[in-house]
């Protein structure tokens, strides 16, 4: 029983931090028709800067920059180049190749800088863990949930509430019909990069933290994890990411706890899993759990 | 009806070619004025070049890879060839594009609010008075508001269409193909509509297939043949000229059955031969 807890608890520490990640997916592809194949590296580019700031700068400063470079880097590869390239939904592989190119060059260079290292973030919750009535949870774990919880909670409210928000939902339903609202195309699609940049370096620090011993060079292809995730919500919608990095989190924490009953199907499970529940619930529903909602009427 | 005619509000398009894709050439040296106040219709079939016209003034042209080869199109002093759709809609020239487009996931209300974000930051009481603008015009979307635009009838989505462009406080209305698709009556209804925006003081571009409605709306009108102005008057009289009874108000002539009535969307016959 306590086992089922824990493993419960693990699995939603790691579904939400994935959320952050998948999340982030989603909304530039909603926004550009991208799939970014960089967001790994952006992630792995947040984490490093607060490795090698908190130093100098506190875990809270460190992060904050780590945060805010990620996000300026993301937009600043929107804006400055895809935005160059035809802006046609139909030409937006183009981009996707372009975002493959962009993750090679940012991870090969941060990984020449990480070396085999593993890195500390300095995060505040050690490997402190606290016995909650049966349970037994790291510190880092229930800081994913909340800061999750509450990160994600901000997000759905710009989405809902903000002109942004707005003006990104408008665009990803009908183009011309909000160029000719007079709402800033170019803007709003930077500001969604913007946006997936802060959540992807926000993720890092999770991801870096106990139960995992740092930041490695290989810490951005977790994002690998979050695209069967996204794919699983069904790609455009916000909700259908969280939904799928909780399926993917939670089948992770229990094919991780199970392992040893599992061993006919051979060692590293998890890794596998998350995407052989992606595969089963596209035969099911082929366009995601949450894809293509919503009745129209012409 | 007209203000004191003011020069700061007059739409002047001046000999406009606009070409697609830098090689079909959709319009050749047209030129048309809306004065501040009036309705001006354009009419024509099918491809004779009228949302092309539309897209060039609320700068959507490069949308479809068109642009502007030559000639101007002004809005007061300000230069609206060339610009981005930010820079119409602040002028205050706002389009309501064919087919009505409303944003069919969102709700009514996101819909109106999705108007007014043209107007840029810190406009909450322009929005205010562009909801009650809105909802005195059109009471049935004042009930719908948390209704999925998508879920709308086609009547009622054209009147979120419009009011949605309202939001945005336009000094100059663009109107493509208002009655597409519409039952008789709610045609009727948005010709009401029209003249009463217009007499609050918007002036308005409409561009129709419906030349009976269009007609009896506006105080000018221009007829576009391939891309080419043809034919401009004061609408009353075009509405008497030969070629416009026969091609657009679909009056009896030899090799077509007598229908006797204004034209419809249903009925492309006429214009299409006259393009030819």
């Amino acid at each position: 029983m306590t086992g089922l807890l824990d493993t419960l608890l693990a699995g939603l520490a790691l579904g939400a931090v994935y959320a952050l990640v998948a999340l982030g997916f989603v909304i530039i592809f909603k926004a550009s028709h991208v799939m970014n194949f960089a967001h790994g590296s952006l992630l792995l580019l947040g984490g490093y800067l607060t490795a090698v700031l908190h130093d100098d700068l506190g875990f809270a400063g460190a992060l904050a920059v780590g945060v805010l470079a990620t996000a300026a880097l993301a937009g600043v590869i929107d804006r400055v180049l895809l935005q160059r390239l035809p802006q046609d939904p139909k030409a937006a592989h183009v981009a996707t190749i372009v975002t493959i190119g962009i993750d090679i060059l940012l991870v090969t260079d941060l990984a020449r800088r990480i070396g085999g290292d593993l890195l500390s973030l300095g995060d505040p919750w050690g490997d402190e863990v606290r016995t909650l009535g049966p349970v037994t949870v790291a510190d880092s774990r229930l800081a994913a949930i909340a800061v999750s919880a509450l990160v994600i909670g901000v997000v759905f409210a710009l989405f809902r509430y903000s002109r942004w928000g707005l003006s990104l939902r408008c665009a990803a339903e009908d183009t011309e019909a909000a160029a000719l609202q007079g709402i800033r195309l170019g803007r709003t699609r930077m500001l969604a990069w913007c946006l997936a940049g802060a959540l992807a370096a926000l993720a890092a620090v999770f991801l870096a933290a106990f139960p995992a011993t740092g930041l490695e060079r290989t810490t951005g292809q977790i994002a690998l994890k979050a695209f069967p995730a996204a794919i699983l919500g069904g790609l455009a919608s916000p909700v259908g990411a969280l939904a799928g990095s909780l399926v993917i989190g939670l089948t992770e924490a229990f094919v991780i706890t199970y392992q040893s009953d599992l061993h006919v199907l051979g060692d590293g499970l998890s890794d596998v899993a998350p995407y052989v529940v992606m595969v089963l619930v596209l035969l099911v529903r082929p366009n995601g759990l949450f894809g293509a909602k919503g009745a129209a009427r012409v | 009806m007209p203000r004191a005619s003011d020069e700061a509000s007059t739409l002047r398009v001046e000999n406009l070619d606009v070409t697609y894709g830098r090689a079909v050439s959709a319009l050749r040296s047209v030129s048309l004025d809306v004065p501040p106040g009036s309705v001006v219709t354009l009419l024509g079939a099918n491809g004779a070049g009228k949302t092309t016209l539309l897209r060039a003034v609320s700068g959507t042209l490069r949308l479809h890879r068109g642009a502007v080869t030559a000639g101007a199109i002004r809005y007061g002093e300000t230069v609206l060839d060339g610009q981005d759709p930010v820079a119409a809609v602040r002028a205050g020239v706002v389009q309501v594009p064919e087919g009505r487009r409303v944003f069919a996931a969102l709700t009514v209300d996101e819909n109106l609010r999705s108007g007014g974000l043209g107007l840029g930051r810190r406009t909450p009481e322009r929005i205010k008075e562009g909801r009650e603008r809105v909802f005195t015009l059109f009471p049935r979307l004042a009930e719908r508001t948390r209704q999925q635009a998508g879920l709308l009838s086609g009547g009622e989505q054209q009147m979120l269409a419009i009011g949605r462009a309202l939001m945005a406080a336009p000094k100059l209305l663009l109107l493509d193909e208002p009655s597409l698709g519409l039952a008789p009556q709610m045609v009727e209804r948005i010709a009401e509509v029209v003249r009463e925006i217009n007499a609050q003081g918007t002036s308005v571009l409409l561009v129709e297939q419906n030349a009976g409605m269009a007609l009896a709306l506006a105080d000018h009108a221009h007829v576009l043949e391939v891309g080419e102005v043809r034919l401009s008057g004061p609408a009353a009289e075009l509405a008497r000229t030969d070629a416009v009874r026969r091609l657009y108000l679909g009056e009896a002539d030899a090799t077509e059955g007598a229908t006797g009535h204004a034209t419809d969307e249903t009925a492309p016959g006429g214009p299409e031969r006259g393009a030819a």
